[in-house]
This record gives structure tokens, sequence and C-alpha cells, in this order.
């Protein structure tokens, strides 16, 4: 059964958080993205799940239109270093302060310079239900 | 048995003897071929030892073939960066940060040549996964061949071009499902009149399991595919026999180690039968369902990544037992970045071992006759049967139909994400166990790993490669090969192979073509299903 969102950790007496899910480029494994966006739904979130083939500008109308916490790139093609950053800087340049959490095959080395660029948080192939509940409270909470 | 060789090889490491088959019923080779499409299996020949690689450009790609083929690999298989498999070129908008990153980029037949530059294509099969724009990439393959003196007659390979899957699980996509089947059918004919040893078609159930299937929906949904294919093609005008012997086969080899096996004869029995008895099949080699398999990419871990290897040996394993003709084991590292060199050799060298040493390949079948092995083939038969069912009320009698419907209702898809969630709650309950990942945690060292990384460098690099092809080419032949692509791709009737592989001479790239097919046919948006 999935946990409720008081059960789940660091998800306790929270306002709602409403998080724009999307694939960011040409790569088409939306497996993970799609897990994902489950496990927010059973952790209590709002999910906006815009899919593939998006674009900064697609996610930015997505964010804008649906009052967005948080959005969640999902990438596995080997591009995050190119495009984290490039959907961070997207959201500043619109004047938007949501946090970007990116999910998918990121080498650890890569993590230092994903923090420099802004990205909020970086979920691995396994992570956990609760990892990932947590992994994007903590990015809703890092607004300023 | 005076032949000291022969003598060796069919003996157990201790000496003891051992026969070619045991047990009763239909013997390999024979109709339903439940226990092999050959006689002799892996006696007569070894699988081929195929591996995918594909990273930067084309001559990045094409060292690592060269590695891989002096490593003792038997045939190769080429893995294209998603804008390539996008059928958008490097210098695309859509294209930023992702050339050469996930596979290797081909925007023009000059790529394809440096791709394989110094390997002989009369002699090395070579596999290409690409689907959306694969008539453009085999028109390239054709055009590089001829010009390095080898006729088209003369190549041996495979061709994914299995849109359905694409829809279904891949999503590498381009244009709307129908228009997308004229072009594999379109392919079909053309290699069934003008290339006799290649396989237009590899039907692909590898992506639906890694999307999260279960294995009796990857065998399921790969068959009912396959089924799609034959009825589009005898649609097209073709005799069944005249193409049926070249449709080839893709299936996963994942963790469940009986489950697999008894997927992989169940896959054989099916096809045989359905051949025979639905679509009236009288050549024996429309009823043999040949395969490639791959280890399942899903399955390895990023923490404890060595922990791999095992995994990967015993998947190969359950595709050898199997039956399968071709084998590519996944690299220890792949749940991190791309294989290393390294990783890919060990990953070959697992295969070499099963092949070598292990003494599986002098019995054909080896499992077969276990009551837990038939009776698991015969519960992934009858699980097939009723999705066939399902597909066949889907198309009122119709499988094309069906597996039409079945995209555009989103039923696939839908299908595919259930199992998926289910088996990450599993994993999240506890109730199944990960190594390394919900159990054995301790002992991850990441500061040993030495990961493939493919810089900007690269994308710069392809941009001037493209620049150069662009600049040299006449542009007339370039707007002449275009307008006549554009022509043939409103009439449905006309194949448009020929008009492809003019405008691949004439260095017209992968993104020009897609976007007059696309002005034509139009572009397909999935609806969205979590």
């Amino acid at each position: 059964m999935s946990k409720s969102p008081e059960e789940v950790g660091g998800f306790k007496n929270h306002p709602p958080i409403r998080v724009v899910l999307a694939k960011l480029g040409l790569d088409g494994h939306d497996r993970g993205l799609k897990v994902v966006a489950r496990m927010l739904r059973d952790g209590g979130m709002e999910v906006v799940y815009l899919g593939l083939r998006q674009t900064t500008e697609t996610i930015i109308d997505a964010v804008e239109q649906e009052d967005a916490d948080v959005v969640g790139i999902s990438m596995l093609n080997a591009g995050h270093l190119t495009l984290g950053p490039r959907m961070v800087g997207a959201l500043a340049d619109a004047g938007l302060d949501v946090p970007v959490v990116i999910g998918g095959i990121v080498p650890d080395e890569d993590l230092p310079a994903l923090v420099d660029a802004g990205v909020a948080g970086v979920l691995g192939p396994g992570a956990s239900a609760d990892e990932v509940v947590a992994c994007v409270v903590a990015a809703a909470d890092s607004r300023g | 048995m005076n032949d000291p060789i022969e003598n060796h090889r069919f003996r157990t490491l201790s000496g003891v003897p051992v026969d070619v088959v045991y047990g009763d019923g239909p013997e390999p080779g024979e109709f339903p071929y439940t226990r092999g499409v050959h006689a002799e299996m892996y006696r007569s020949r070894l699988w081929t030892m195929r591996m995918f690689a594909g990273f930067g450009t084309a001559t990045d790609t094409n060292a690592r073939f060269r590695e891989l083929l002096a490593a003792g690999g038997t045939g190769l298989s080429t893995a294209f960066d998603m804008p390539t498999l996008m059928g958008r070129d490097s210098d695309h908008d859509w294209a930023l940060g992702e050339v050469g990153r996930a596979g290797v980029a081909v925007d023009t037949v000059e790529d394809m040549a440096d791709l394989f530059a110094g390997i002989d294509l009369g002699a090395v099969s070579t596999s290409m996964t690409i689907n959306g724009p694969a008539p453009i990439l085999l028109a390239m393959y054709v055009v590089v061949a001829e010009e390095g003196g080898v006729d088209r007659e003369h190549l041996s390979g495979t061709l994914q071009n299995d849109i359905f899957k694409e829809y279904q699980a891949q999503k590498e996509y381009i244009f709307p499902p129908r228009p997308s089947v004229r072009l594999v059918t379109d392919v079909i004919r053309f290699t069934a009149a003008e290339m006799p040893r290649w396989n237009p078609v590899s039907v692909s159930g590898y992506h639906i399991r890694e999307a999260g299937s279960t294995a009796a929906q990857e065998l399921a949904f790969t068959l009912a595919n396959g089924f799609a294919y034959v009825e589009a093609a005898v649609a097209a005008g073709l005799a069944i026999d005249e193409f049926a012997p070249r449709l080839s086969f893709f299936f996963n080899s994942h963790l469940d180690f009986f489950e697999e096996v008894g997927k992989f004869r169940a896959a054989r029995r099916i096809w045989a039968r359905w051949m025979r008895d639905r679509y009236g099949a009288t050549d024996e080699r429309s009823m043999k369902l040949r395969f490639h398999t791959q280890t399942a990419g899903v399955s390895l871990t990023a923490p404890q990544p060595e922990v791999n290897i095992a995994r990967v040996a015993l998947q190969a394993l359950a595709g050898v037992l199997g039956g399968t003709q071709s084998l590519h084991t996944d690299s220890f590292d792949e749940a991190l970045a791309l294989p290393s060199e390294d990783a890919a050799r060990i990953a070959l060298r697992t295969q070499q071992v099963i092949a070598h040493e292990t003494g599986v390949t002098n019995v054909v079948d080896p499992l077969g006759g276990s009551a837990y092995v038939e009776w698991m083939t015969d519960e992934m038969e009858r699980r097939a049967e009723e999705v066939f069912a399902h597909l066949e009320d889907l198309g009122n009698g119709s499988l094309l139909e069906g597996v039409y419907a079945g995209i555009e209702n989103g039923w696939f898809v839908g299908e595919i994400a259930d199992a998926a969630y289910r088996y990450e709650r599993e994993v999240n309950a506890g109730e199944r166990i990960v190594v390394g990942v919900n159990a054995f945690t301790e002992g991850d060292d990441p500061s040993k790993r030495r990961l493939l990384r493919i810089g900007q460098d690269t994308e710069d690099l392809q941009l001037k490669r493209l620049a150069i092809v662009k600049q040299a080419r006449d542009n007339t032949a370039v707007a002449e090969t275009l307008a006549q692509v554009a022509t043939d791709a409103i009439e449905p009737s006309t194949n448009l192979m020929p008009a492809l592989i003019n405008a691949a001479r004439a260095r017209v790239t992968v993104g020009e073509l897609v976007d007059v097919l696309e002005a034509k046919f139009g572009t397909y948006v999935e609806r969205v299903v979590v």
C-alpha cells in the first residue's frame, strides 16, 4: 500500500507541493519519470506530467500556468551538464524562483557542477519512493 | 571419434561423451522448433557475439568497433545518438547537449563511411538500432558499401526498423503509425528484392521489457507486432514466404532465469504455429523464429556496479539456454554511464566463457524436458495467447488493426507503466531484494570507477564535420533528390528506398530527409498515460 504523506520522510504537515515533471530534450526513456510521477502522487503531491520532448519554454509555460513549486526533469541521455543548467537559467531568466530536480543517469563526479549551477537535487537509478519524495520536499523548502 | 578436436568438444570437462540432444518429442530443427531452430545449434555454429556500441563521432565509434572485433567479437551493432534516432541533424536546436552523448552522431553518408572505415562490410554482419528514420540510415549504409565496392546483395545485417515498439515503449517515433508502417514495408519490399542477406525488421521486445513490462507482456506484444508487420507486408502485396524468412526478433534476457528460458522457447513455438496455421507459410524458414538477445540494462545497479558482471553472466546464460542466435552482454557500468572500453571487454569475455568453458554448447536445449521449464513454456504461451485475443478483438479480427488501436488508445503504454510501478513498489517495500540497493549495501566504492565521458568537444567537432559536408556537396543534386523523395512520399505504392538512396549519395542529411517526409506524413504526439 502507498504511504500517507505523514508516513513519508520529510513531508509532515507540509503545504501541498505542485510538481511539473518533464522529459527535456529528445531522450525517450520515460519509465523512470512515470514511476516518479506515481511515487509523488502517492506521496500526496500534485503532479503535472508533461511527458516527452519538452523544451525549456514549454516547461516554463507549465510552471507559470500551474503555479508549480518544483520542476523535475528526467535525462538518461548524458546531457545533464548541458540541459540541467540550461533549465535552471531559463527559469531564472523568466523571473521564476522554482527549484529544479534532475533524475536519471548522473555520475557522482558531475554532482558538484550541477549543484554549482543551482540544481536543487539529483535522483539516480534505484532511488526509493521515500528518497524521491524527500528530495522534492527539500527542493520546495529551498525556495528563497 | 578419431578426430581429437571433435572428440574433445563433445565431452564434459571430465571426459564423459555427451549426445547432441536428450529427451522425446519434436527435435530441435523440427516444427514447432520449441527446442531450437537448428538440429545441432551451437555444436555446428556458436551464436554471434554482437556487441552494441556507439558514442561520440563516427570515428570514435569506429575505434570501439575495431577493438571489439579484435577482442573476438563476431558482429557489430550500432547505437545512434538521440538526435539521429529522432531524425534531427546535429546542428538542430533540439540536438543541443545530446550530440554523440548516448550513441554515435550520424548526419550524412560521410559519417556512415567513417563509422565502418576499415571494416569489410561484405564479411561482417552489422546491426543498426534505428527506427523512425530507419530507411534513411539503410540508404546511407547501402551507399557506403557501394562506394567501397561492395554490392548491396552481399550485405548482411539487420535494421531494427520496428516502429510499433517505439509507440509502445522506446518512444523514438517521428511520424504517425500508418505512414511509419508504410516505411517499414518499403524496406521489407526493397530488401526482399535486392538484399537477400538482410533482415529488414528486428521485431523487438527488448525495449518493451526495459520500459517495465513483464516477461509474458514482452513476449506477447513483440509477437503481436510481428504478426502485424506480416499483415502489413501481405497487404502491401508481398507473398508470405517472400519476406517472412528474413524477419528477425530481439528479446531481453532478464533475471528470472527459468521464466526467460520459457519465454524464448514459447516464442519459437507460437511463431511457428501462427505462421503456418494462420498466415499460410509453407517455407520452413518463415516459421523459424530467429532472435538476438540483450541482457537487461534495467536490472543493472548503480551501487556496487561490479556485481552487475554476475547479473549479466546469468542473463546471458539464460539467452544461450533459450537458443539465441546472437547476443549482446551489457557492460557492468551502464547504470552509471555509457560502457567504458574495459567494461565492454569484460562483457564480451563473459560470452566467451559461456561459449568455450562451460560446456553448455555441447547439448541442444539442455533444459527441455524439465517439468518446470516445459510448464513455464506452456504458461508463457497461454498468457501471450490471451493478449493476442484481446488485440484481435480490438482490431475486429486483424492483429494489425488491433496493434494500431492499442497504440492509439494508450493500452500498451498503460499496461507497461502499471507493470513498472508494481515492480518499483515491490522493491520499495522490500518484498523484492536487489543486492546492493535494498540489501547487502555495504562495500560500495565510487572512487574506483573509471567512466566513459563524452564532452562538449564532441558536439563542436560533429558540427564542423557536418558543415564541411554541406559546403562540399552539389546543392542542385541535393534539391533534386529531395524533391524526388517528396514526390514519392505522397504516392504510397511507390517504394521510397530508391529515392532515399539517391539522396544519400548526394550527401543529403538525415534531418533534411526527415523534414521532407514529416511535411508529408505529419508528426506523432502521444496520448499521455501516467
